[in-house]
């Protein structure tokens, strides 16, 4: 099986501050992502906000280039595409920003959206099989079109508009599609439909999704696979039952435990892990990030920086609790991700 | 039993526009009892922050009361004289805003702002001891000390929500009102923020009156719950028994929607859309997404009844043979 996009050791560091104090902001640290070409794969990004997640998301579209490291869509370094090689790459990955509100233009009706992609890559002969393929997108995703087409984006609802994006994102039949917050604007009850239109274009044309969000519960519902970041770097990865339902990195136990569970009899228990942690701003120091806030924090955890610990077959922890178990290089954290049964 | 210290009844408010009257918030009847967490949930548009910041007499034109009242303690605060209602505000019933972090000051320091409000209440208190209460809340918000002194861009958005917090118990409220508290926070300070607020709370011996779209953060806070839909009031019961076994249809879809972290399910939305305010459906404003709508459903509105002690639903199913 080839990987279809990889990102080997991709670190991104923002300069800013004035002109003589320069101040620099490491966005993502050494990250290691592999998306396989078959089976499609549904890959969940996990952290808060800061945590360099839309980074990860820009570098991975080629928006961004990366300060160290690189990103390889089959096997091309995305910053030194042809232009053919390029056109090749935008249409076969395709991207669902995170605000509805903002990715029309509002001159335009929403055909515009739809339209431009099939003519700009020419995946219709004729207007009528144009007029076809669109339609056929819509409907696929739970619109009729006679009362999406012709309609301008402040007539649509948030939850149509996203929709619509992902109708567009589907026209092109991308390999990949990058879903940045896909939901988090929407409310609940479309919430449900949007993941299921995503899922459902998963499955039917084998697409592979990463699916970016701060919500630990509906990635676990998506997801295969999930990536847990914390402040630029990954600190745990694997499969999502293991991580979610058996979080080891304390962190990860943190985030889990703070999710309000839509249940009254199972409120925040008193004693729980998140209780162990200090309520302290994460600070930069030279070994784990979490170090501050961790209930288990020793002395090497402020000095050095822990590797990842393979735990399970499909999961890897950068936690030196976990110190006993082998170290993987970054290269074969494609490998934890997929040797799934 | 204890006399309610909020009673909402027949609250109507509507937005003027020019193709008629939006009625977000249509003949909402509630209370609140003393020290109880009651949650407000709807989705957006369903008009929940219109309600609290009528509660708050906080409707600017072209917004306007259409009718009903509000009870604080007996008393009509919309019969208050605007200097009246500025001595209940804060004192009695204080608001935390939606994204109240965006409404600090920026360029005031954050003791100022804290000071602000309790010297609009009562000027005679010397600056020194303002000083200190300021510190004090500031501590009972789990805050440092340091942050008297720092401007708001100084501070994280968990931080800023809990000086938000200082501010409305600044004066010892009777009853809190949290307008979508965290909906800007990530889990992990969301949960502490609701902790911290739990405990003042508890402290205080308030009411909190929390308002939000997120039902797993009603789950987890509140102990009774009300059901907004396009500015009606649907339901309202126990937190626990409204998850456990929800009556109007509306809340059955949405809990049913509600990912969980049990075992991996296909996702269900709510077919339809929200309908708008300006022209709501005729009778049952969720008749067009409704799997169980019958006739009637679309000619009379349901009112809210009593179904059981505690348990009021509007709605037709529960309604109908009772007449």
């Amino acid at each position: 099986m080839t990987e279809l996009l990889k990102a080997v050791n991709v670190s991104k560091v923002f300069g800013s501050g004035g002109l003589f104090k320069k101040k620099e902001t490491v966005a993502l640290e050494n990250m290691h992502l592999s998306i396989r070409e078959s089976p499609p794969s549904v890959t969940g990004v996990v952290g808060e906000s800061g945590s360099g997640k839309t980074t990860l998301v820009r570098l991975l579209m080629g928006l961004l280039s990366p300060t160290e490291g690189e990103v390889l869509y089959k096997g091309r370094d995305l910053q030194k595409m042809s232009r053919d090689e390029r056109l090749e790459f935008r249409k076969e990955v395709q991207i669902i920003f995170q605000d509805p509100f903002e990715v029309y233009n509002p001159f335009y009706k929403v055909d515009h959206v739809l339209t431009t992609p099939v003519t700009k890559f020419h995946l219709a002969r004729s207007k009528r099989e144009a007029q076809e393929l669109i339609e056929n997108a819509l409907e696929m995703i739970g619109l009729h079109p006679e009362e999406t087409l012709g309609r301008y984006p402040r007539q649509m609802s948030g939850g149509q508009r996203q929709r619509v994006m992902v109708a567009r994102a589907s026209l092109l039949r991308p390999r990949i599609i990058l879903a940045d917050e896909p939901v988090s604007m929407v409310d609940a009850s479309l919430r449900a439909t949007i993941l299921e239109s995503l899922r459902k274009l998963s499955q039917e044309f084998g697409t592979s999704l990463l699916y970016i969000t701060h919500d630990v519960t509906t990635a676990y519902q998506v997801s295969d696979n999930i990536i847990v970041i914390y402040q630029g770097s990954v600190v745990e990865i694997g499969d999502a039952e293991l991580v979610i339902k058996n979080p080891q990195h304390p962190y990860t136990r943190l985030l889990v435990a703070s999710i309000p569970l839509c249940d009254p009899d199972q409120r925040w228990g008193q004693n729980s892990a998140a209780d162990l942690v200090k309520n302290t701003s994460p600070m930069l120091n030279q070994g784990c990030k979490f170090a501050d806030r961790c209930p288990f924090t020793e002395s090497k955890c402020r000095t050095n920086h822990p590797p990842l610990f393979q735990t399970d077959g499909h999961r890897a922890v950068r936690c030196f609790l976990y110190e006993d178990s082998p170290v993987i290089s970054g290269s074969a954290v494609g490998e934890v991700l997929l040797r799934k049964g | 039993m204890k006399a309610d210290v909020l009673q909402v009844q027949n609250l109507r408010v509507y937005y003027q526009t020019e193709v008629g009257a939006v009625k977000a918030v249509d003949d909402v009847t509630f209370s609140l009892k003393p020290r109880e967490r009651f949650g407000l949930a709807g989705e957006s548009g369903s008009g929940k922050s219109t309600l609290a910041l009528s509660l708050m007499c906080l409707i600017k034109p072209p917004g306007y009361i259409e009718g009903g009242q509000v009870l604080l303690n007996g008393v009509d605060l919309m019969k208050l004289s605007e200097d009246e209602i500025r001595k209940v505000r804060l004192d009695q019933i204080a608001l935390v805003p939606q994204g109240a972090m965006n409404t600090l000051n920026p360029v005031v320091r954050i003791k100022n702002q804290i000071i602000d409000g309790i010297v609009d209440h009562s000027n005679e208190i010397p600056r020194g001891a303002l000083e200190e209460r300021a510190h004090e809340l500031l501590k009972r918000v789990k805050l440092k000390p340091e942050v008297m002194n720092m401007f708001p861009h100084e501070l994280s958005g968990g931080m800023k929500q809990r000086v938000c917090l200082a501010i409305a118990i600044s004066l010892s409220p009777k009853i809190i009102v949290a307008d979508e508290l965290t909906s800007a926070l990530d889990v992990v300070v969301q949960r502490q923020v609701m902790l911290t607020l739990g405990q003042l709370q508890e402290n205080l011996g308030a009411s909190v009156l929390l308002v939000g779209h997120d039902m797993g953060l009603m789950a987890q806070f509140v102990g009774r719950i009300g059901m907004l839909y396009a500015g009606k009031l649907v339901e309202v019961g126990p937190v626990r028994e409204v998850f456990k076994k929800p009556l109007h249809p509306y809340t059955q879809l949405l809990i049913d929607c509600l990912p969980s972290l049990e075992a991996k399910k296909r996702f269900k939305g709510i077919p339809g859309l929200a309908p708008l305010l300006l022209n709501p459906p005729p009778g049952c404003a969720f008749h067009p997404r409704c799997p169980q709508a019958m006739s009637r459903c679309s000619l009379e509105v349901p009112r809210l009844a009593e179904v059981s002690l505690g348990r009021r639903v509007a709605c037709h199913l529960y309604t109908g043979d009772k007449k």
